[in-house]
């Protein structure tokens, strides 16, 4: 019993020496800075009075933040759902296709965003290339980054670039299906819908938690398309978290940005429970 | 069942259009002159009537444009440059922090572990402008803000590569983890030279993802850095773009060159990484 205990000292010393400069970085650069940040939360700019919930209250009246937030939660509803089904619809296309395709798709991540910005100009500006086509095919031009259409561009936008990496996903996801299973099905007569249905679907389901995951990070990074093609202050559409706290950033609003951080941080803290929870009752099962 | 198979491919080949058109029209369109260019998006840049055109392929190619940016145009280099200062440090850096770390996570059980992992997972997730305003108490209080230190730093502390490395160690099969034991190695002898060369892909994939995700850095540089002669290339393509419509096509294909080098020669690094990204634990 004694030597356990003494080979768990031993283990648990040298997996903290391992990783002792990642987590001191962290905690020097990440983690005290941030208790820097809920304890200004609290306090007033100016003369450092303690203030309460005050500067939370603030923000939380706070028209701009409210359209953010409102924005920020559409895109995240919409995209990300529309991205899954695209990129998993395609993947099931080109499976058994070679790697040309998968490798095609992956090319947005390879092209630098200021390009890709300079393109999508060209393209949706009003005086752009698509209303130029619609025009010569009869139709009206649209002002595309002037109008709520703006939230469409930027949709198109999150996909072109996100669908080659969720694809790549899928197919690992599809691959780990083993072929077998579907040989037996096949042998007691399962056609290729019930197949689908029965197999490949759960047999993707860690892989749409993963995929899930991945695509929300991604779309947090949309702000910059966003932010190259329309400015600091876009088309009220698509007006985002992030440009409120660059914004906010600019004017040096640093009680405000202490408290939007601190509340957007313990979202993303709960939300990492969440997935915790659920996966761990996944692995249960 | 014949039919789907044309349809879909039909559909397939469509997307792929989709994703090679501005590759496309990026490289082609550093062989027009600014004339031509000018013809082309001027109505975008509201210095002409009508409605902008593209031409798929250029119909006077020229090279001047690459001559003229090679020639010319000194600040696209020193833009170049800084890309390069920030990033090449900044992911090196990422990768020897994160190595150990990872072997960490993927050999070892301790008390804590899981809130550790679960601390890690959350710093992955979170956006830049979540911790935008703490990076930026930090370094201001250090005097950092303002330098090439203060991209490189926050850098180095990221989470990602941690979970990518941690997959590749997670498969070195344990048998020869023992055997290294029995023949008397230590812990660092075992993780220099049985994890590090058998983790390599993972670290491979590791800087591919993290080089491309900051070479192309927006947010970070347009807070922390003030002063124009310190941006990277990556801000400094849409200023040029306005400015000097007669070589922005080639500065973007320039811009462009080592990602897609990466990408010629790492994509199959790419793809094991995105697939490591994956969080489980």
């Amino acid at each position: 019993m004694k030597q356990k205990s003494k080979l768990v000292r031993r283990e648990t010393r040298t997996a903290w020496i391992f990783l002792l400069p990642s987590f001191l970085g962290i905690f020097v650069f990440v983690l005290l800075p941030f208790l820097d940040a809920v304890r200004r939360s609290f306090f007033e700019a100016m003369g450092g009075r303690f203030v309460g919930f005050q500067n939370y209250r603030t923000v939380l009246e706070n028209e701009a933040f409210r359209l953010a937030v409102k924005n920020t939660g559409r895109f995240i509803l919409v995209c990300i759902p529309l991205l899954l089904l695209l990129s998993l619809l395609l993947s099931l296309m080109m499976q058994h296709r070679g790697d040309f395709f998968k490798v095609s798709f992956l090319i947005p991540m390879a092209i630098p965003v200021a390009s890709v910005a300079l393109l999508w100009k060209i393209f949706f500006h009003n005086q752009g290339i698509l209303n130029h086509l619609l025009i010569k095919l009869g139709s009206q031009p649209t002002d595309w980054m002037n109008t709520d259409y703006a939230f469409l561009v930027l949709v198109f936008s999150y996909l072109w670039k996100n669908t080659g990496y969720d694809c790549v996903l899928w197919l690992s996801g599809l691959s780990g299906i083993p072929g077998s299973i579907y040989e037996a099905a096949a042998m007691d007569g399962a056609g290729a819908f019930k197949k689908f249905f029965y197999i490949t679907l759960p047999g993707l389901l860690p892989t749409l938690y993963v995929a899930a995951v991945m695509s929300l990070v991604n779309s947090f990074k949309v702000f910059r398309e966003a932010y190259l093609v329309a400015g600091a202050y876009p088309q009220n559409s698509i007006y985002m978290l992030q440009h409120l706290l660059n914004n906010w950033f600019i004017s040096l609003d640093i009680q405000k940005m202490c408290a939007a951080a601190v509340m957007l941080a313990m979202v993303f803290v709960l939300f990492v429970l969440l997935l915790h929870g659920l996966s761990r009752r996944g692995v249960e099962e | 069942m014949k039919r789907l198979r044309y349809l879909t491919f039909l559909i397939l080949v469509l997307m792929l259009l989709l994703m090679w058109l501005p590759l496309w029209m990026l490289v082609t369109g550093s062989f027009m002159g600014i004339g031509e260019v000018r013809d082309c998006i001027g109505p975008v840049l509201g210095q002409k009537e009508g409605y902008a055109v593209w031409h798929l392929i250029p119909r006077y190619p020229t090279l001047r444009p690459y001559v003229e940016l090679l020639l010319d145009t000194p600040r696209f280099f020193l833009m170049f440059w800084n890309s390069c200062i920030q990033v090449i440090p900044g992911v090196a850096g990422q990768l020897i922090i994160a190595l150990p770390a990872a072997w960490s996570f993927a050999r070892f059980q301790f008390p804590g572990k899981r809130a550790l992992f679960l601390l890690y997972i959350t710093l992955m997730i979170m956006p830049f402008q979540v911790t935008m305003v703490s990076s930026y108490l930090i370094l201001d209080r250090l005097g950092l803000m303002n330098t090439h230190l203060a991209l490189i730093v926050p850098m180095l502390f990221s989470t990602f590569p941690v979970f990518i490395m941690e997959k590749s160690f997670k498969a070195i099969p344990p048998s020869l983890i023992e055997a290294a034991k029995i023949d008397g190695a230590g812990e660092m002898k075992i993780f220099l030279h049985i994890g590090v060369p058998m983790g390599a892909s993972g670290i491979i994939s590791a800087g591919v993802l993290g080089f491309l995700e900051n070479w192309n850095a927006i947010e970070q540089p347009i807070t922390f850095l003030k002063d124009k002669a310190l941006w990277p290339l990556s801000l400094y393509l849409p200023d040029i773009a306005m400015d000097q419509l007669g070589v922005a096509m080639v500065a973007c294909v320039i811009a462009m060159m080592p990602g897609l080098l990466l990408f010629l020669f790492g994509q199959k690094y790419i793809e094991e990484g995105i697939v490591a990204s994956g969080i489980k634990e």
